[in-house]
């Protein structure tokens, strides 16, 4: 197993505020996206090449301002200005920014930076730049680093430029554990896989020989938990991901343990155990091995999430008879039903900011990726599809991932993302198919 | 015209199984891959090949049930008898369910209909210590095309034999 985790040091060092080359008055207001009002009208932006301040790094420098546009309009709240409609070169990082060049093209946002490479350590530098303002937004920031490491620098340049516009964390630097996958769909294989959010840099966990199901990262992304057939019965495993060992979570004799998740302190998980048919979810305390049960009763409780606060849980139920979702304290007891629209609704997700339920909907033959408030109020649909299940949050409650299941004999599996009101819906780029994504913590 | 359309279900029902019995054999994990038995020979009544083909080795189950069919229970008496006949054999039951359906779900479904099959082969007398179960959800569906007449057929449980002393 090759080493997962890039191993470079990050030093993060602010930069004096630049001098703005000319005084000008804002005239569209300040640079700023509110995501929460339905932006349609993606924000203008222009990354010209980042400086290569030293010999050998043109490419290196190329490669990243690549990186920020892709994460960048990814979002679908920003549309990069290409290069060729440039009239501007930018040569020196220090040099004044020529603001008129760039409101001719309508860059609203103009991100310059500057690069240099000794040894294998990278150094980067930025500014943004409110071009209709005509001066700096924030200070300039500079990331030192190992050149091999180099898109984790440009995801955080990217991070940064993002939340100082939207003001908004980011969500760039991360990783999504998940299933990936391969065959037909009577012999499919399946191995756990690692990669950044932006399907780059892919590895793999596990190998094939058994069947894996429904990663979940730990608050601090360095391990994982995941369901695996490797003793002939699904059973919790806790990974930790740099040195790929793992250890059994639960492995009672003649129970199966699934759908885990760690609660937000990373001291228990919570997950569904089976005895005699019966799925019940239990808390178990990740230091001792001891396990509490928290709901007891004959129907299936299943896909348990907590609360960023780590004070109650939401789960997915069939005792009213169908497939609900319901919230109860952490501890277990009463259990109220939030969901009450048509359909089955089941694995719930809580998102990070807290505000927001994602879930699967399964209606009149369809599939749908949603979200509610914690309450049940408020619902959304966000997808509808075939089969589309197991929403994932990304750090920054913005964005979802899921999977999406294609119909027929040939169908097959991928995973998607879509934003929280419902608009960007696409495909994550990486090769082979892919399932149950679960997104990290920003690193 | 009903009991026409079952019939003929019933009979493509049969071949499907049949078709399908080598996926029990191929497998390299899970414990469908049955290390050291041999099928032997359809005619042999202590064979793995009679249990399956003519005994019958799984049960359907409606679209989001775990109930045993009429039929379903015809089969399990059936299976409970042979395995009192045959003590050297052990059983794991594996539940499934289509594809319609979240993974988690499904678990969970697909063990409450091994658990189905196997409280009736414990009612009937069979040792619970020679019945395991086992649920594999939606991830080992046997037919593949996106239609209930697929979905009905992985929509099963399946009493997959194993040679050897009791667990």
């Amino acid at each position: 197993m090759t080493r997962v985790f890039a191993n470079f040091l990050m030093g993060l060092i602010l930069l004096g505020a630049a001098t703005a080359g000319g005084v000008a008055q804002a005239q569209n207001g300040p640079l700023r996206i509110e995501i929460t009002e339905g932006v349609i009208e993606p924000l203008p932006f222009a990354v010209p090449d980042f400086v290569a301040e030293t010999p050998g790094s043109n490419q290196i420098s190329k490669d990243i301002s690549r990186v920020i546009a892709e994460d960048l309009s990814g979002t679908g709240l920003f549309r990069e200005i290409p290069a060729q409609a440039h009239i501007s070169t930018i040569t020196n990082f220090a040099s004044p920014v020529q603001f008129a060049d760039w409101k001719a093209i309508n860059a609203q946002a103009l991100i310059t930076g500057g690069v240099s490479v000794s040894g294998n350590q990278l150094e980067v530098k930025f500014r943004v730049w409110d071009v209709f303002a005509g001066q700096e937004l924030g200070n300039g920031l500079r990331f030192k680093g190992t050149t091999d490491g180099w898109r984790r620098m440009a995801h955080k340049v990217a991070d940064a430029v993002y939340s100082r516009i939207t003001g908004e964390g980011g969500y760039f630097d991360s990783r999504v554990v998940f299933v990936s996958e391969t065959g037909p769909k009577n012999d499919r294989k399946k191995r756990l896989g690692i990669m950044d959010y932006d399907g780059a840099n892919l590895q793999y966990l596990t190998d094939s020989s058994a069947i894996v199901l429904a990663p979940r990262f730990s608050p601090t992304g360095k391990e994982v938990l995941y369901t695996s057939y490797e003793t002939g019965f699904p059973q919790v495993y806790l990974m930790d991901v740099a040195s790929v060992r793992r250890k059994v979570m639960s492995d009672e004799v003649g129970t199966m343990s699934f759908a885990p998740r760690f609660s937000p302190d990373g001291k228990s998980v919570v997950m569904s155990v089976t005895e005699g048919g019966n799925t019940d979810l239990y808390r178990m305390d990740v230091a001792s091995g001891q396990r509490t049960r928290l709901t007891n009763g004959p129907a299936i409780e299943t896909a348990p999430s907590f609360s960023p606060d780590g004070t109650r849980i939401v789960f997915e139920s069939d005792r009213s008879g169908s497939q609900q979702l319901y919230v109860m304290a952490a501890s277990g007891g009463e259990a109220t039903r939030i969901s009450s629209g048509q359909g089955r609704y089941g694995t719930p997700v809580w998102s990070p900011r807290g505000d927001l339920i994602a879930f699967t909907k399964q209606n009149k033959g369809r599939f749908h990726i949603g979200v509610m408030r914690t309450d049940g109020s408020e619902e959304r649909l966000l997808t509808a599809s075939f089969l589309d299940e197991g929403p994932t949050w990304a750090p920054n409650g913005r964005v979802i991932m899921f999977t999406r299941e294609t119909r027929g004999a040939d169908g097959v599996s991928a995973l998607y993302s879509v934003d929280v009101s419902g608009r960007n819906l696409k495909r994550v780029r990486m090769n082979g198919g892919g399932s149950d994504p679960s997104w990290s913590p920003l690193q | 015209m009903r009991h026409v359309t079952k019939a003929a279900l019933l009979v493509a029902g049969l071949t499907l199984a049949a078709c399908a019995n080598s996926d029990l054999y191929s497998g390299t994990d899970g414990p469908g891959s049955q290390s050291g038995a041999t099928a032997g020979s359809v005619d042999d009544p202590t064979s793995i090949a009679h249990f399956q083909q003519v005994v019958g080795d799984r049960v359907l189950f409606a679209v989001d049930q775990s109930t045993l069919s009429d039929e379903g229970r015809l089969t399990v008496l059936a299976q409970a008898n042979w395995l009192l006949d045959n003590p050297e054999y052990t059983a794991v039951v594996e539940g499934h369910a289509d594809e319609q359906g979240t993974r988690e779900y499904n678990l969970a479904l697909g063990a409450r209909r091994a658990s189905a099959v196997r409280q009736l082969l414990v009612a009937q007398g069979v040792s619970a210590n020679r019945i395991r179960t086992v649920s594999y959800g939606k991830e080992r569906p046997i037919e593949l095309c996106s239609a209930e007449s697929c979905y009905a057929q992985n929509r099963r449980a399946v009493t997959v034999l194993a040679a050897g002393a009791t667990g």
